[in-house]
């Protein structure tokens, strides 16, 4: 993506300095030790939080089509999906 | 040129038991309700929602993979699947893809052990319904999401299958092992059990896999080895005429009888698998799972082996096959009934009808048959009777006055009166002519329909002597 930008001439420098600034940083992320540290799927400290198997009340079909710009017969309507053959 | 070896691996998609959703609380009866009535914020992907994993499915996950001696680790997560289709409108799948809840076991199937790779759990899809048909290209589809967010454990196998009949066996026993400990109803009729087998053909002696095809749309054991057969048929034709196996999804016509393609995977499709965000990890505690392990009923393997020592294997085959059937058989046992017989009365009358009565009823029934109180035909009509009404067979064997006459004095006098009023055939029988019994004995039970047949006869017999 950052190669489509247009740049005026004379401006190549002075983004080559600031590009290499980014890249370099990024250099020292990389020189950390992560071998022993799992890696982060999650940044808050709860686990295991499961819910009890009881029904709760759904919407109606009215509410749950109520966002859908053209629903028919109870059904969302979508443009035409045919599995490729 | 050598001959070919097929290759098989089994992905079955199960919906475990539960009362709602696997991460809402959206009720699971009725879905076949009008669309889009079993649908809330959190099924429908409504933005800001907080998904809440089912404990029933994981429970129910937990027990599947430690009744296929899976290990389970300590830590799981639920990922993101990315892809964009109608079906889920969140635009993911969220399912579990580095970490899932358990890895590694297997599965006996006669005498081969299958190995199953990973127990998962993940969210079902909604439905399409496609307007138009094969010659009028639709330009539309209408979306119910009814199912969407409905609880899946995906089992997945490694490639050990070998052959159409040991993958129907495979899908057989996993299906009664679900329904034993109680993990699934796994009607494939109602799509609780979903088959989707992989197949490929390689020469016989080759160690690389040939390229596969994976199945789809198959409803029922029949199906499933069908479509395998047929499936194995078409990629062998297509080898041996010097065309390539595409890798691709084909769906099983059933119609037709033939399995047609659907979608390619020449190129691996890119999910973007991350960590659901919304979702914390589980750690799965250890004492949960030393005490499901402990719950866990006996297995259908075990059972079938108990059963082996007792009875045949041809009514093991059919009893051993469905818990229902073998809970039935031990109960009226245990009440006292004869083993053989019994059985056999399950795989004859219990089996074909799925007529199911309590073991204790059952025991009485075997009792009244083996005793010569009723006949076989009059036995049967009494199970149908006892299970619509929930009468004791004796009740019923009272009431309609079915009670066979087995004493021998009595049916004497009848046998003599019979003789008397057929002077012709008893003459015919006399003289050799042997079948001229069978007009004495439908005379016989004309009279007395509760007349023992067996005695009745040995009686006209001896008497004509």
């Amino acid at each position: 993506m950052l190669a489509r930008l247009g740049l005026e001439p004379g401006d190549e420098e002075f983004y080559a300095d600031q590009l290499s600034g980014i890249l370099g940083h990024i250099d020292r992320l990389q020189q950390l030790d992560t071998e022993d540290i799992p890696p982060t799927a999650q940044v808050v400290a709860v686990a295991s939080r499961l819910r009890d198997d009881e029904p709760r009340p759904c919407l109606s079909q009215e509410e749950a089509l109520a966002n859908a710009p053209a629903p028919v017969n109870g059904f969302f309507r979508v443009p035409a999906i045919q599995e490729e053959t | 040129m050598s001959s070919w070896e097929v290759v098989i691996g089994m992905e079955v998609h199960v919906q475990p038991k539960t009362k709602s959703k696997m991460f809402c609380g959206c009720s699971i009866a009725g879905l076949n309700e009008p669309p889009n009535t079993h649908v809330c914020e959190i099924c429908l992907g409504m933005p800001g929602v907080l998904p809440v994993p089912n404990k029933a499915a994981v429970e129910a996950c937990i027990k599947t993979a430690l009744a296929l001696s899976c290990e389970i680790p300590q830590h799981t997560k639920f990922d993101r699947k990315n892809y964009m289709y109608p079906d889920l409108p969140k635009g993911y799948q969220i399912s579990q893809y580095d970490l899932p809840m358990s890895v590694n076991g297997y599965l006996e199937v006669g005498a081969s052990r299958v190995r199953i790779r990973r127990v998962h759990l993940e969210e079902d899809t909604g439905k399409l319904i496609h307007a138009g048909d094969k010659l009028h290209k639709a330009s539309e589809s209408y979306v119910d999401l009814n199912r969407a967010g409905v609880p899946l454990m995906e089992i997945v196998s490694e490639p050990d299958l070998r052959s159409a009949d040991q993958a129907r066996d495979y899908a057989m026993e996993l299906r009664a092992l679900l329904r034993a400990i109680g993990a699934s109803e796994a009607d494939m009729e109602k799509g609780q059990l979903r088959a989707e087998p992989n197949i490929s053909i390689r020469r016989v002696g080759s160690q690389e896999l040939g390229v596969k095809t994976e199945l789809k749309n198959i409803n029922s054991f029949r199906a499933l080895h069908r479509a395998i057969l047929y499936e194995v048929d078409r990629q062998q034709q297509a080898l041996e005429s010097g065309r390539a196996v595409v890798q691709e999804t084909r769906g099983w016509d059933e119609t037709e009888q033939r399995t047609f393609s659907q979608r390619s995977k020449e190129f691996a499709e890119d999910y973007r698998y991350f960590p659901e965000p919304d979702i914390p990890p589980l750690e799965l505690d250890r004492a949960w799972i030393e005490e499901l392990r402990r719950a866990l009923p006996e297995l259908p393997s075990v059972r079938r082996a108990r059963l082996l020592d007792q009875l045949p294997a041809a009514q093991v085959a059919v009893i051993g096959a469905d818990r229902d059937l073998a809970d039935l058989y031990e109960t009226a046992v245990a009440k006292g009934a004869p083993a053989l017989a019994t059985a056999n009365w399950i795989v004859n009358e219990v089996a074909p009808t799925g007529k199911l009565m309590s073991g204790e009823y059952l025991a009485e029934l075997i009792d009244l048959l083996q005793q010569g109180a009723v006949t076989r035909d009059q036995a049967r009509e009494v199970h149908l009777e006892s299970v619509e009404t929930g009468r004791t067979p004796a009740e019923i064997v009272a009431e309609h006055g079915y009670s066979q006459v087995s004493d021998p004095s009595e049916l004497r006098v009848l046998a003599e009166a019979v003789i008397d009023a057929n002077p012709k055939a008893a003459a015919d029988y006399r003289s050799g002519k042997k079948q001229a019994m069978q007009a004495l004995m439908a005379d016989l039970r004309k009279r007395a329909p509760q007349a023992n047949p067996k005695v009745a006869n040995e009686l006209l017999l001896k008497l004509l002597a």
